[in-house]
């Protein structure tokens, strides 16, 4: 930031939380869309959190022992499904709470991340590119703006995933059983499809999306493993769904607000405000927390929502 | 089901799940080129083995159970809390606090201002995650969850800035306690143990807490609002009090267990405050069905875990998440177990023919 600064604090702050709005909302993108097709389906996988510190260890590892970064996205993909389908197959057992499976699933994923990344935490990965947009646009080189344009090629690949789920969800027919299941299993049982595979189906296909997220982080930004990467972004991304009323356009519109927000402590540091390094970083959590306290209301059920979902209550 | 064979179900199936999570456990290492049995054993030498390694179980045992009671109790009431970890960072920085605040009486009364305090602090914030949940329908826990990411900034902002000790160098910290307003350690006449009477506490506050629901009006109503919320409403119950009252006794037990870490164990708060104990708590009331006596237990085998985590580390090179890798899979199985409730005799009995069926009718 300080290369190209302009000389206006405030104005390279601004500059910097847009920036900052997609380098660090990509993880939400992708984990809110997962999140948000696992929902459809009438599911909560509060897990995602787990998913996502797994798949980005994944990730890493595949990055980083192949050489290749797509092997290592495609890894993060295929072990995030892998963790979501450990949750959604628990979750069709009879008497078995999909909140507290979240739970469970969310320090089962850290634990197993944690144990097979100790060896990964010094190394160096192969990164994910980045797509210098604000040069194509015209930005002077070495400036600010094109330095905060310069976005994460998972970020395209998670835009045009927001579009295909919203139009999917919409007019296709696997769409329509998914929202089926969601908003009443027995209208789908009545019509002979298996609720429990379809959300088995929804949940993993979620999870693999989510995956995507976890590459975002350790292969983009912060870019690099440790047991520190993700701190709750995986389960903002759960309360963001709900902001998003089950939209998976909204959903890319609400993980841009929350990367702004995420931004804001380290865009602040970087002109010298310091003293409040750790409260602007609760700003995210905080930030939810209001949304969610604005858009839920105990006496009516949330436009959009899911009616087999019990999160919205 | 008679209620004999029901109580022996609810002991079975936990400590199926607890054996089946070992058994995966022991898969695991043994993928990774370790020897099962040696992990196996050096879990059960680190945490029971010998005088020192069970009275390291019991340290650890001591604020599990007390942030177990920060999920049960709500869970009691019909809520899934899960954030008792902020409550604990926020007892214990409310107890390393209170001292700077006002003058405080030496010795034992000093220290049960101190953990007073803790109790506001911790009650104060899962509350708030009940009122929300009452008054706006917000699930509880997603924000209980979100309140304890904030707790942990608001306590790094306050150790690391405001009431940093100017003398703690490598590990920013609050000034200590004084001497006399810590607590101490168990003796039993001459012999002194290295375990501190936070297990007393602990130990006591489960069975206040079992008695509470089981023996007083109130408990019982909160019980009703968890149970049945239907009838609750039928018989008129004030439910928003019953389970934000049930939400702070809860919090106020994460926020003791804080406060007894600070004054037993770190003699500051700093960093060391956050390890998880809120997060193992949430495993350790799922265990022990959310039932306060049980806690008491189910702490101690998981304390032992802990404690036997530096073991596994030291002798096998595992990494230190590998009781975090166990604990998981068990709380994975814990809850995959209840679908076998009510049918864990059909394993062991070999399918009847249906009553009346002649012999030889399948033929």
């Amino acid at each position: 930031m300080t290369a190209g600064g302009s000389g206006l604090p405030w104005l390279d702050v601004l500059v910097a939380v847009l920036g900052g709005a997609i380098r660090v909302g990509t993880p939400f993108l992708f984990v809110s869309l997962g999140e948000c097709i696992t929902e459809k389906a009438g599911r909560i996988n509060l897990g995602l959190e787990g998913v996502l510190v797994f798949s980005a260890m994944a990730g890493f590892a595949g990055s980083y022992l192949t050489g290749a970064w797509w092997a290592g996205v495609l890894l993060a993909a295929a072990s995030g499904a892998l963790i979501a389908l450990v949750h959604a197959l628990v979750c069709s057992l009879p008497r078995v709470n999909d909140i507290a499976a979240g739970i469970a699933i969310m320090l089962l994923g850290a634990g197993l991340a944690f144990y097979l990344g100790k060896p990964l935490i010094q190394p160096q990965a192969e990164q994910v590119p980045s797509i210098p947009l604000g040069l194509w646009l015209g930005a002077a080189p070495q400036s600010a703006l094109a330095a905060a344009m310069n976005i994460n090629a998972l970020f395209p690949i998670g835009v045009v995933l927001a579009v295909l789920l919203a139009w999917g969800l919409k007019h296709t027919g696997w769409g329509l059983k998914a929202r089926m299941v969601g908003d009443s299993a027995d209208a789908a049982r009545a019509l002979g499809t298996s609720v429990t595979a379809v959300r088995v189906a929804a949940t993993t296909a979620g999870g693999a999306i989510a995956g995507l997220g976890g590459a975002s982080l350790s292969l983009y930004f912060p870019g690099s493993w440790n047991e520190a990467l993700s701190s709750g972004q995986g389960l903002i991304a759960v309360a963001l769904v709900i902001f998003a009323r089950w939209h998976p356009l909204r959903c890319l519109a609400a993980a841009l607000l929350f990367g702004g927000a995420g931004a804001l402590g380290p865009a602040l540091q970087s002109v010298g405000v310091s003293g409040y390094y750790y409260l602007f970083n609760a700003v995210p959590y905080l930030l939810t927390l209001a949304i969610l306290v604005w858009t839920c209301s105990p006496r009516r059920s949330l436009a959009g929502a899911p009616a087999e979902l019990g999160v919205s209550r | 089901m008679s209620r004999l064979a029901t109580t022996a179900e609810s002991l079975a199936l936990p400590l199926l799940a607890l054996g089946g999570g070992l058994l995966l456990f022991g898969g695991f290492v043994w993928l990774g080129g370790h020897s099962p049995l040696q992990a196996w054993a050096l879990l059960f030498r680190g945490a029971f083995g010998d005088a020192f390694s069970l009275q390291n179980t019991l340290v650890r045992a001591a604020p599990l159970m007390l942030t177990a009671l920060a999920v049960a109790l709500p869970a009691r009431a019909g809520l899934t809390v899960i954030g008792g970890e902020g409550a604990l960072v926020l007892g214990g920085l409310a107890a390393a606090t209170l001292p700077l605040a006002l003058p405080l009486p030496a010795g034992a009364p000093g220290t049960a201002l101190l953990l007073l305090a803790a109790a506001l602090a911790g009650g104060a914030w899962i509350a708030l995650a009940g009122w929300l949940r009452q008054w706006r329908g917000v699930n509880e826990t997603i924000s209980s969850l979100l309140l304890g990411y904030i707790a942990i900034a608001l306590f790094k902002h306050f150790v690391e800035g405001p009431l940093r000790d100017p003398a703690s160098l490598n590990k920013p910290s609050t000034l200590p306690l004084e001497e006399s307003l810590r607590i101490g350690t168990i003796a039993f006449g001459e012999t002194v143990t290295d375990v501190h009477w936070g297990l007393a506490f602990g130990m006591v506050a489960c069975v206040l807490a079992a008695a509470w629901l089981g023996l007083t009006t109130h408990g019982f109503a909160t019980r009703v609002v968890g149970g049945n919320p239907r009838a609750a409403r039928l018989v008129g119950l004030p439910a928003t009090r019953l389970i934000v009252v049930a939400c702070a006794l809860g919090g106020a037990a994460a926020g003791v267990a804080g406060g007894i870490e600070v004054a037993a164990v770190h003699t500051a708060a700093n960093a060391s405050l956050i390890v998880g104990l809120g997060y193992t708590g949430i495993l350790v009331s799922f265990v022990a069905r959310h039932q306060p006596l049980a806690i008491i237990p189910v702490s101690i085998l998981f304390g032992g875990f802990l404690a036997a985590g530096s073991l596994l580390q030291r002798r096998m090179g595992l990494p230190d998440a590998s009781v975090q890798v166990l604990m998981g899979f068990c709380f994975v199985l814990i809850l995959a177990s209840e679908a076998l409730r009510g049918r864990l005799g059909e394993l062991f009995v070999l399918r009847r023919a249906p009553v009346g069926a002649p012999v030889g009718a399948r033929a």
